[in-house]
């Protein structure tokens, strides 16, 4: 007896093909090799009884879907005589393919065009004649739902069923080798699966998916996004503040206790150069590594746990707008931690107009060595209740002047690029995960930081005490002769000399800028806090953060620009757009508050 | 590749998959995107047959949430627009 399989893509009406040539005899029955059960049917074709085997719809017969492989399976293990091919003859350009694929498995094939009705509707037609000679096989128009075309049908079916009457064991052999390519892709990303890969530990669905309902909700979501970043800036501070305090009284303990014995014998200026100097500098900045090392941990804890990648989810709507995605969001965050790995992470983006805008964005974002400063200036100005709030102000700032950028630039840097992202589902990270990501950043973080501050803070002790003789910090200095210099500039909006010094160290790395005040003002600690208090108004204050917040990107970060970008020129106006931006954006706070004030 | 296009106005039931609507559930029956986007939607998932549920559509025209299988994706709706789905 000869067998028949009919395939063709779902919703073709081959079922109801398969019901109109079998009558009522078709039998369901399991097929041994195929895990479902396939409607047969035995049919008068010609002169010769046949079994017509009604196969799954499938979309591509080298797919991997349940369906494909039960058809691929069927196909091997069964000698089949002939393909019966039933096309949507409306949908004929996207189902041709899986004619063509079926018809490269070298069987003996009729096409049947269903829905003829349906495409003469639509005033389509289909050149049956043409479309034979060009597929070397029959092609018969059908209408399956009205029968018509169905003498047609059989007699293709017929004819080509005789002539495919010796065909025997050797092409079943061709038919396995076209086939056996894909059963052995099969077999082996099952093998694979099985035995290398484990599954990361991962929340049952409906727990992810309920925490979603919340944290992707349509008008609760952002809201409670930046509520959670606000908790986390909090905790940071709550539990970073005590040991930063610690730590700061334990270098000053340090220094009378250990250092300052021994170094009585050195002579005045060397004893100046390394206790004021470098151990002053490195001191005040490492009382800030608790600080930092707990920043980078909660930031991987909420990378980790996926938060990060629905943040992208809520924020891309907005950043759309601004010529952007949800992954520069995303980018910008990391950038708060350090905007170097961050502008780097650019490089997913394929579309170069995005990756330079997500670039020119990311060094505005205020990162951990901003962060430094500011925490060290507003608990000098500030009272400890306002402290959090004047810092999370800083953060929005942050973003308006992000925001500000990409509007300005949206239409410099155009993107086209597509934004498809997995979304992870939610995990909980870790100990170990966080810990072993959190150190990563702060090792690299650490590795910068030190090599920047005792050079950094070595160079502003010598700015600031000579030429010999000089009075130290005084105007008579090479320090005090830049303040000088840049007075006019930076007079208008709030910053004096001193302040003048530390920003020009600011340009090498944001960290250096405590270790500058330090030395600067040759002082520590409590002190030094003190000093800056008496020393400049909260206006004045405000304004100078502004002004380091956006003013330049460190080198490190302008180093990455230009590697990343290839630009030299991009480069730069990453250096002058911020620093245009910062002049301005103080200009009109301080001047803005003197107004309103009446001073 | 094969770029597989056809005119959407002939069979007037074809929908896209930014035409879904939370929580319902269809079959990628065609993408319609460029060699790039389609070895990348591909790798995601986005496959001829295979089924696709909207979880949820951003606000102010945002990005959609969909499940294949078990992976989730986040994609703007103008890329949800080349993928062709049928109930």
């Amino acid at each position: 007896m000869k067998r028949i399989a009919l395939i063709g893509m779902p919703n073709t009406g081959k079922s109801t093909l398969f019901n109109r040539l079998t009558g009522s005899s078709a039998r369901v029955a399991n097929w041994a090799g195929v895990t479902v059960d396939l409607a047969s049917a035995r049919i008068l074709l010609g002169g010769h009884i046949a079994e017509l085997v009604d196969l799954p719809g499938i979309y591509d017969l080298h797919g991997f879907s349940d369906d494909e492989r039960v058809v691929r399976h069927f196909l091997e293990a069964y000698a089949i005589d002939m393909l019966a091919i039933i096309v949507n003859a409306t949908q004929i350009e996207r189902q041709l393919p899986l004619v063509l694929q079926a018809r490269s498995l070298g069987l003996p094939m009729v096409l049947l065009l269903n829905m003829a009705d349906e495409a003469k509707r639509h005033g389509m037609q289909v050149d049956t004649v043409r479309l034979t000679a060009r597929l070397g096989l029959p092609v018969v128009m059908i209408s399956a739902k009205y029968g018509t075309g169905q003498p047609a049908a059989l007699k293709a079916l017929a004819r080509t069923l005789d002539a495919a009457l010796e065909i025997g064991p050797a092409r079943h052999a061709a038919l396995k080798s076209v086939l056996s390519d894909d059963v052995r892709i099969e077999r082996e990303t099952a093998e694979m699966m099985a035995e290398a890969v484990t599954l990361p530990l991962q929340l049952p669905e409906q727990v992810s998916d309920r925490i979603d309902r919340l944290a992707l909700h349509p008008w609760l979501g952002l809201p409670l996004f930046f509520l959670a970043m606000l908790v986390m800036f909090q905790a940071v501070f709550w539990l970073g503040a005590p040991l930063q305090q610690g730590l700061t009284a334990l270098f000053e303990q340090l220094r009378q206790l250990v250092l300052e014995p021994p170094a009585a014998a050195l002579p005045g200026f060397v004893r100046g150069l390394l206790l004021d100097g470098a151990y002053a500098g490195f001191a005040t900045v490492a009382a800030f590594v608790p600080l930092i090392v707990l920043f980078f941990l909660f930031m991987a804890l909420v990378e980790d746990s996926g938060y990060l990648a629905r943040a992208a989810f809520l924020t891309d709507a907005l950043m759309g707008r601004l010529g952007l995605d949800g992954r520069s969001f995303v980018m910008v965050l990391m950038g708060f931690g350090c905007n170097v790995p961050a502008v780097m992470g650019t490089r997913m983006m394929r579309d170069r107009p995005l990756r330079l805008l997500s670039m020119l964005v990311i060094p505005l974002s205020l990162c951990s060595a901003r962060l430094q400063v500011f925490l060290f200036i507003v608990s000098a100005i500030f009272q400890p209740a306002q402290a959090p709030w004047v810092i999370f102000g800083f953060y929005l700032a942050s973003f308006a002047v992000m925001m500000l950028t990409a509007l300005v630039f949206r239409g410099r840097f155009r993107n086209t690029e597509p934004f498809v992202v997995e979304l992870p589902p939610w995990r909980v990270p870790t100990l170990r995960q966080v810990w072993m990501r959190g150190w990563m950043e702060v090792r690299h973080f650490l590795a910068r930081a030190t090599r920047f501050i005792v050079i950094g803070v070595i160079a502003i002790w010598l700015l600031t005490n000579l030429p010999l003789g000089a009075a130290p910090g005084g105007t008579a200095t090479l320090a005090g002769q830049l303040g000088t210099l840049f007075a006019p500039i930076l007079a208008p909006i709030g910053i004096d000399e001193k302040l003048t010094v530390a920003l020009l160290f600011g340009f090498v790395a944001k960290e250096v800028m405590i270790g500058a005040f330090a030395v600067i003002y040759g002082l520590s600690g409590d002190a030094l806090a003190g000093e800056l208090a008496r020393s400049m108004t909260w206006v004045q204050a405000v304004s100078f953060m502004l002004f380091t917040l956006i003013y330049t990107p460190c080198m490190s970060t302008i180093a990455t620009i230009k590697i990343e970008s290839r630009s030299a020129a991009f480069a730069t106006l990453s250096v002058l757009w911020p620093l245009a931006l910062a002049w301005g954006a103080s200009f009109v706070f301080y001047q803005g508050m003197r107004l309103l004030s009446g001073s | 590749m094969v770029l597989i296009c056809y005119n959407r106005t002939v069979n007037p039931e074809t929908r896209n998959l930014s035409d879904l609507a939370p929580g319902q559930l269809a079959v990628i029956s065609a993408v319609h995107a460029d060699e790039a986007l389609h070895h990348r939607l591909a790798a995601l998932g986005f496959r001829i047959g295979r089924s696709v549920l909207m979880m949820r559509r951003g606000r102010w025209s945002g990005p959609l949430h969909v499940r294949l299988g078990a992976t989730d994706v986040m994609l703007r709706r103008a890329e949800a627009g080349l993928i062709s789905v049928s109930a």
